[in-house]
């Protein structure tokens, strides 16, 4: 590990005056970012340890809309024991126990885990090309070994894929980012949080140099009886996604009254399945209109060699998790 | 020279006399350690208010109580929890497997919970409490989990076992030990590639079923 230097601010002002140098990173649980440091895929020239500020904590606000807010530094193991979370957002629970294993749940943040990087091979191998690495050198997956790569929204750059398990269930939720800057504070939609990799896959997300996220914020839904968080991997626990898919229903009386669906390890992105919501709004929950919204939510899917099996996977796991959110199976 | 040698006599209690490499290592390397510490930077480091600066080449000061014991120590910001252990401290029982964070043979417990130590900076364990392996036992007195694992045979080579042992105490506390399947899904961390995981999953049952206070 290339050496670094530390600070550790005590407010938060001190962190925001920090951030606005190039080179500067910012470390919370470090889960991924020591880990990218080790290989000599980043190498910051300092790193600002914001552990000290008071970024923590799950409330209640009773507003005009019913939000929950959670604290960027709030570990994921303790958003997915949090007794709010589990009763208002199943979903949310299930997918950080899905992600990473006990140990790294204990040790990553909610904001470090929106921040983490692809696990795409090629980016952490530092020998190989990768423009999300290291811009215009090439993409060593496009005609590489792409089995876990996306199908959806890719470029001729880049066709990594987002790892994160909980950022899926947020993109479902409608969830909303806080962030702040020495300019003041703004809200990002989780949807347009993180972006597709166009002609900068450098970029994984919209937030802008010297911005701290400081929360997250759900607003109340109706789909706590009928969520589900399906996971494909290799292995039956602690690997990565090969798909996931977050579902929410409001069923009332047999009938789709809402419903919210979002993929992982489809895209650069959470894959948030707008058709497929529109077709199923009002519809019985019955398998025949499950398969037709998942047929829906494949338009537009293309596969590079490797991961073609993606293809047939998506909508069979689109089906099963909409089952399982519906109770059918 | 004479505090140094004082240090390795409770090594020396519980290895034989003949391992005299590993000794010599954790002396050599302790000289290195003292004899590079620039005790000005630290002294600077330590009179600041608000924050902790370090330059690049500079050591800082750090506070960690590992398995009841305060460590004053100075070190360098990249320093993993993992290496501070082996390296400095000589508490060889956490093991170095992928360093990654992959294979969870150097969880310990900060704080009281499971962490990879190896993705750890030193740094952020400032005034907080480590427990390793070596903590767990009560003088000769083994742990219940060390006692369950070797009447399980939970292991074959037993490189995996501290990571192993350090996670299924956490388990039990957290109270994610109430099945097998439970059991196996918070154990998914800490990987064995002798395979010995029909018989950990034992062990950590009988712990459980025993009721005994981990």
């Amino acid at each position: 590990m290339k050496q670094f230097q530390y600070i550790r601010p005590a407010t938060q002002q001190s962190v925001l005056d920090a951030i606005t140098k190039p080179g500067t990173k910012i470390l919370a649980g470090g889960s991924n970012l020591i880990d990218l440091m080790k290989r000599g895929v980043t190498s910051p020239d300092k790193l600002v340890d914001i552990q000290k500020l008071p970024l923590r904590g799950i409330s209640q606000n009773k507003g005009n809309v019913m939000t929950v807010s959670v604290g960027a530094l709030e570990l994921n193991s303790a958003v997915a024991e949090n007794k709010i979370i589990k009763e208002s957002f199943p979903l949310l629970s299930m997918a950080l126990n899905a992600g990473a294993s006990p140990q790294l749940r204990n040790m990553a943040t909610v904001g470090g885990n929106m921040m983490q990087r692809t696990r795409c091979t090629y980016f952490y191998d530092t020998a190989m090309p990768c423009n999300k690495r290291e811009p215009n050198s090439g993409c060593g997956a496009m005609e590489g070994i792409n089995r876990m790569h996306a199908i959806f929204g890719t470029s001729e750059k880049c066709i990594a894929v987002h790892p994160s398990d909980m950022c899926v269930a947020l993109a479902a939720l409608d969830a909303s980012v806080e962030v702040k800057s020495k300019k003041g504070t703004r809200y990002i939609p989780f949807t347009e949080f993180h972006r597709l990799p166009g002609e900068t896959p450098q970029l994984d997300n919209t937030l802008a140099t010297g911005e701290l996220i400081t929360r997250v914020i759900i607003p109340h839904n109706n789909f706590a009886k009928n969520s589900y968080y399906l996971k494909v991997r290799d292995r039956s626990s602690y690997a990565f996604a090969l798909i996931s898919v977050a579902v929410g229903l409001d069923i009332r009386g047999g009938n789709i009254n809402e419903a919210r669906l979002a993929m992982g390890g489809v895209a650069h992105k959470p894959w948030r399945l707008k058709a497929a919501e529109q077709f199923l709004k009002g519809k019985p929950a019955t398998v025949a209109n499950f398969e037709e919204a998942a047929s829906l939510a494949m338009q537009g899917a293309k596969s590079f060699g490797h991961n073609d099996f993606k293809l047939k996977m998506a909508p069979a796991s689109i089906i099963e998790a909409l089952s399982n959110a519906a109770k059918l199976s | 020279m004479k505090d140094l040698d004082k240090g390795f006599q409770a090594d020396e209690n519980h290895e034989p006399k003949e391992n005299a490499r590993r000794d010599f290592l954790k002396k050599s390397s302790l000289l290195t350690a003292v004899a590079l510490t620039p005790g000005v930077a630290v002294k600077a480091a330590e009179n600041h208010l608000d924050e902790k600066v370090a330059a690049a080449f500079e050591k800082m000061p750090v506070n960690i109580t590992v398995n009841g014991k305060a460590h004053k120590l100075s070190i360098e910001p990249r320093v993993t929890l993992l290496d501070l252990l082996r390296e400095q401290l000589h508490l060889t029982g956490t093991k170095k497997g992928c360093d990654y964070g992959q294979c969870g043979a150097c969880t310990v417990h900060v704080d009281g919970q499971r962490v990879n130590s190896c993705l750890t900076l030193a740094m952020t364990v400032d005034g907080k409490k480590v427990t390793t392996i070596e903590g767990l036992a009560k003088g000769d007195e083994l742990h219940p989990m060390q006692e369950a694992f070797i009447k399980h045979d939970g292991f074959q080579c037993g490189y995996c076992t501290p990571g192993q042992i350090m996670s299924a105490v956490a388990c039990i506390r957290e109270g994610h030990a109430d099945s097998e399947t439970e059991i196996r899904e918070y154990m998914s961390g800490n990987i064995c590639r002798c395979g010995a995981y029909p018989n950990i999953v034992n062990a950590i049952q009988e712990v459980k079923n025993g009721g005994q206070q981990v």
